[in-house]
Formats: C-alpha cells, structure tokens, sequence
C-alpha cells in the first residue's frame, strides 16, 4: 500500500464504525478505528423504568442479541429483587440461549465471515457458485430463528421473558416438534466445522488474554464465573473492580481494559480456550477430529470456534427440547424491596454485564450495562497495529481488506457498544 | 432489462430490522433474483452508485450527520420507505425527547464533548418525504416482502391497518384484560405482530405503533382501573413507539398515573 486507507463505513458488521490508516514514509503513522454509529442513551431510558420493562427495552440494544440482553437483564433483576427462578426456568433459558447461538453464529459464519476466507465480496455472490452452501447456512439460521419463535413469539426481540421467568410455558408441541430440524442443524454443525477447517486463515497469533464465564459442570453461557487466561477469579459482583471502561474521543463506545491497563479478548475463542473441557462430548469430537489444537491465539479462527459452539448449541437444544416438560407455574411472583443485583451471560460476541439498582416501587434507579463489543475494542485497536507491518507491503486494495477481515471476525455489534454507562453517579 | 435496485440504510437502531431481511431465509436468494441489491452495508462490501429506485430506511435521526445524510438519501431514491419503529415514530430513542438531553448526557458519558447528537429522536417523515411506512419493532418480514413485491408490480401494498384487538377476537384468543385484569394496548395498537403478547399472556406494549383511527382516549379510560401499579399503562405509552403523535398525546390525559421520574422522588 502506497495511499493512507479510509473505509468510510465497515460493511458486513452490525453496526457502523471506519477505520483510517494513515501513511508517514512508508510506515503506518496512526490507525483510526472510528464508531459513529449514533450514541443511544440506554442506562439513562432505563432510570426510573418498571423494573418489568427493563427484559424489553435492553432487548432494543441489539437485533442480533436481544436474547443476551434479556439474560443478563433478568438475572440481574432477579438479584435484586432476591427472587430464585425454578430449575425449569432456566433450562427453558437455555434453550432460549442456544437458539440464539445458532441463529447468531450461522449468521456470521456464512454472511458475515466467510466471504473474506473465500474471497467474494459477500454470501450473496457467494451463492452464485456455491448455493449450496449459502443454502445450508442460512437453514441452519433459519433453524435458531423458528426455535427463538416457538420459545420466545419472534426471532427478533422476542416478548415471553420476564422478571421471574416466563410469561407462559411454550406449548409442549412445539418445541419437541422442533428435534428433527435440530438434528439436522447439528448434522450440519459438524459438516461446517469440517469445512472450516479447511479454510486459509491469514497467519496471525497473538498472546491475548481472554476473558469468559466458566462453570465447573456445564459450557458456561447462561450464567457463572468469569475467569481469565491468566487465572484471575472474578465472581460477577466484582466485575467492575477488575474491568474498567474509558469514554475516548473518537468513539461513541466506550473501550475496556482490565484493571492493569491491558486489553482482552471476550467472545468464542475465550470461551473455547477456557471451556473446552465443558464443551458436549460430540464438539469435543468434532473438534478432534478437525485436528483443532488449543489454545486458539488466531483472532480469525474465532470462524472455527464458533463452528465448534455450534455443533454444542445444536446438541444442548436436542436434549432439552427432547426433555422438555414443564411442571408448575412459569413464574415467580415478586415481592418489591430496594436492591442491587448483578446479572452476567455469555452473549455470542462475550461476556455482557449488567447491573442494576431497584428501588421500593420496583422502579430503576441505576442501570449499568457493559457489552462484549466494548470490551474488544482496545484489543482490535491493538490488533489491528500487530497486523500493520505485515500488511504494510500488500496491494492497497489487499492491505485494506486484510484490516477490514480482521475486523469482521471479531463479529462487532456496534450497535451494541454504543450506549453507555453512568460513571458519574458514583462521583455525586 | 435491468433489474429494480434497492438500497437499505441504517441511521439510529438496533439492525433488527435490516437482519429482518437477512432473516427471509427462504425467500432471500430469490429476492436477491428479482431485484439489485446496490447497498446494503450488513450484508455485502460491493456498492453501486444510485440513483435507487427503492431505498429501505431503518432507525431514527438522531445526529446532525444523519440529519444531512437522510436529504441526500431523498435525492437519491425513487421510493422511500422507512422500515421499523425507530423510522416511522423515533422509536426507543425517542425516550430522550421527554428529557432534557444534556441531563442524559451527562448522565451516561465521561466526555460530553466527544458527542454530537440531537436533542430530538425523529422519524425519517419529519426529516424528508416518506412514500411508505412500515411499522414494528421489529419489523414483519412478510410485510416488507409484500412492500417491495407491490412496489415491483407497481400496486399499492396491501397493509392492513385495524387494531390488534380485533385479531385477538378473530383468533379466539382469551382477553388479557377482560380476564386477567392485566393492561393491554392491543385496543390502539396497529396489528401485524401476530398477536404475540396476548398470545403469551401479557398485555401488548404498543411495538407496531398506533392503529390508525383508534380512539385511544376511551381505551385508555378502561385500562386506567385494572393498573396493577401506579404508572403501568402510561410505561406502555411511553415504550417503543413513544414519540407516535397518537400515544404521546394519550399519555398526557389528566388520569393517566405517571410514574415518578428522577428528580421527583421524595
């Protein structure tokens, strides 16, 4: 590359951002990696909310991950308001969850990631050549979208969650007729993995920390505790001790960092380096039979990782459709009493946080949510400068799609990371 | 011939909308036949210069560059149709209009002065001429095919405009309020969901906006007495589609509880 680069809008992400390289003497002089997607004031549309309204509202921060933004928010509120859901309930959240997952991860496998690994331009002329797999990936999608259907009314924030559990049990029917199609999705799981693995992946490692919820007994996504690749134990009310946000000029997201000022890395590949041995035993095979060694330091192999969650997901979905037989009410009533409450899942992207305050009314009187995007910008930022000098001598139309790929296989919801927390409360 | 092209564009949102067309598994590799798809960020690199003949708009205005932006879209498309909540009322977003911005501002952020937004959330028809809108948070991904089939044959989109209450009647689906004393905007609310909360037994919270003619005032009167908490049926009018003409005026009816906003709290 001979010219400074300027991707005025990211495309196949969720969300907008540019980026800017700029050019001194041949050497790269500065990157930019700009989020004008417009701030959204979230936390502060929540103060003073019916805590009941807040699984509805925080859904609106992401079309890709309301059911995440659902989790956190309920078990959050469930905290505060001391409320113990039924095992029921959670395994329906489970389920919930691993909808998602498919729905998630096929939707950026096959549409947003592998046209970079392929090179086409996106999955739409991709389809030219090869329908069949586009056709593949997008029924496994369609596969998450009709069981967050069957669960939740609609794919797109669905409205059968609240405070306590869910409003009504989804008809038994429904969700076992869903098994076949799940059987099928986990087939395809598998064969996507396979295909995965065969996938050029530019050379690119770096010694990250990752981050992510673990759980002793199970792959750690509805909830848990976070740990760290470098063996920090973080219990969920602590979090903001241990990870800090900074609000920096060229962006409407703000950027986190662990409390000794590094970056990490939240999303798939810390789940899978963390949790493997959590992984179901068909993952764990396939993951074997792909040859796959961990830890996976290769930001863009976060395609195979998700590949490997996928063949988990679908796996998990079949037995819990399979067992699911709903006993008793499908919520807790709640008794109102002023409380603070901590509530952490694993969304596709990473780990989301949310904290929130409720007063005796019930009503919100502090809310704070800190999104995986946010909390992978600084590492992308990071990233995006390892990548430079090797990237320096490429074709300018090469280099630019080099940073743009690297990008993208963070899976950014910019959406998501532009809304921001109160930092100024604890300063009153 | 050349094919129609269409272009989707994101200002203030979440993406639900525009993943709405993602989400037509089924249909999209066939509409990706029948149509160009010249820009369309979420899902593909390769952008064609316009002029459109169909521009798909989703999200609200909610910065001084998205005030510019949405003229130079106008210029550059034939038909305009704005998609979704945030398009067609300001949407979620549209929260702020109630407040004092920079309260919020300085509420949520460490470096105000890093910000440039509006003060106001609006719909794209406050900003330019709109040719259709396509109500829903999210959208009905049925009812955007039905958009752009009509705009391709060159028919008037069949878009059906009574309330939800009337397809809770048809669909024999027990009344929320009437039996469970729970509050229900379904009365006022624009149909095109499918039901969905009185279908899980909760009331509608009003995410396809006003149905056009409701009278929400004599709606509003009943729901007053089944309130389970001070606040709850003005919490439903001041949702998603808070800033809707119809709703903003009903949650301002002498009777309607507010609940207590910051600053009143004793």
């Amino acid at each position: 590359m001979n010219q400074d680069i300027h991707i005025p809008a990211l495309a196949r992400v969720e969300g907008e951002g540019s980026l800017t390289i700029r050019l001194k003497d041949g050497a790269i002089n500065d990157i930019l990696l700009n989020i004008y997607e417009p701030p959204r004031f979230f936390e502060g549309f929540l103060n003073g909310r019916y805590y009941q309204d807040v699984p509805d509202i925080t859904a609106r921060i992401c079309g890709i991950c309301p059911v995440a933004y659902q989790m956190s928010s309920v078990q959050a509120l469930e905290a505060a308001l001391q409320v113990t859901i039924s095992p029921e309930v959670r395994l329906l959240r489970q389920l919930l969850y691993c909808a998602e997952y498919i729905e998630s991860h096929a939707l950026h496998i096959y549409l947003l990631q592998a046209p970079d690994l392929v090179g086409y331009e996106s999955a739409l002329s991709l389809a030219a050549d090869a329908p069949e797999l586009v056709k593949q990936g997008l029924h496994m999608k369609k596969i998450g979208n009709d069981l967050l259907k069957t669960i939740g009314g609609r794919s797109v924030h669905p409205v059968n969650t609240c405070v306590g559990g869910f409003y009504r049990w989804p008809a038994v029917d429904a969700i076992h007729a869903m098994v076949p199609e799940l059987e099928w999705a986990r087939q395809a799981s598998i064969d996507t993995a396979k295909w995965a693995a065969t996938l050029n992946y530019p050379d690119f490692e770096q010694d990250y920390e990752f981050v992510a919820l673990s759980r002793l007994d199970e792959y750690a996504i509805y909830d848990g505790y976070i740990v760290s690749s470098k063996g920090k134990r973080t219990p969920p009310e602590e979090f903001e001790k241990h990870y800090l946000e900074t609000h920096v000029e060229r962006s409407n997201a703000l950027h986190s960092h662990t409390v000794q000022n590094g970056t990490y890395f939240v999303g798939p590949l810390a789940r899978l380096n963390l949790n493997f041995k959590q992984l179901r035993p068909i993952a764990r095979q396939t993951a074997k039979d792909i040859g796959l060694k961990l830890p996976l330091r290769n930001p863009y192999k976060g395609l195979i990782a998700r590949a490997i969650e996928l063949v988990h997901s679908c796996d998990l979905a079949i037995e819990l459709a399979t067992d699911y037989q709903p006993q008793g009410p499908s919520y807790k009533e709640i008794k109102l009493h002023p409380g603070e409450g901590f509530g952490v899942s694993e969304a596709p992207r990473g780990l989301l946080y949310h904290r929130y305050v409720v007063d005796e009314q019930g009503l919100i009187r502090f809310a704070r949510i800190t999104p995986p995007t946010a909390q992978n910008f600084a590492q992308m930022e990071s990233d995006l400068w390892a990548l430079a000098p090797t990237v320096v001598n490429l074709p300018q139309e090469e280099a630019s799609l080099s940073f743009e790929h690297l990008l993208r296989s963070y899976d950014p919801c910019i959406s998501c990371a532009t809304h921001f927390l109160n930092l100024h409360i604890d300063q009153e | 011939m050349s094919k129609p092209t269409i272009a989707v564009y994101k200002f203030s949102s979440c993406d639900g909308c525009q993943l709405s067309i993602l989400n037509l598994e089924d249909e999209l590799l066939d509409l990706v036949g029948a149509v160009e798809i010249a820009y369309f960020l979420e899902a593909r690199r390769q952008t064609l210069p316009g002029p459109y003949d169909i521009a798909l708009v989703e999200g609200s205005v909610t910065t001084p560059h998205e005030a510019e932006r949405i003229q130079e879209i106008r210029k550059q498309s034939k038909t305009l149709v704005a998609i979704g909540a945030c398009a067609t009322s300001g949407g979620i977003q549209a929260l702020r209009n109630f407040t004092n911005i920079d309260e919020l501002v300085f509420a949520v952020y460490e470096h105000p002065e890093y910000l440039h937004t509006l003060p106001k959330s609006t719909p794209i028809a406050d900003n330019v001429k709109v040719d259709y809108e396509l109500w829903g948070c999210p959208v009905n991904k049925y009812q955007l095919v039905e958009v752009i089939q009509a705009l391709l044959q060159k028919r008037r989109p069949n878009l059906p405009t009574h309330s939800i209450c009337l397809d809770c009647k048809r669909r024999g689906i027990v009344c929320v309020m009437v039996a469970y004393g729970v509050p229900c905007l379904g009365p006022g609310t624009r149909t095109g969901c499918g039901v969905l909360c009185p279908s899980n037994g909760r009331g509608c919270y009003g995410c396809f906006g006003p149905a056009p003619n409701a009278d929400l005032s004599t709606v509003l009167t009943a729901m007053n007495f089944v309130e389970r908490y001070p606040g709850e049926v003005r919490g439903l009018l001041t949702h998603i589609s808070n800033y809707a003409p119809p709703f903003r005026q009903a949650a301002e009816i002498p009777g309607i509880t507010s609940f207590q906003i910051r600053g009143e709290q004793k």
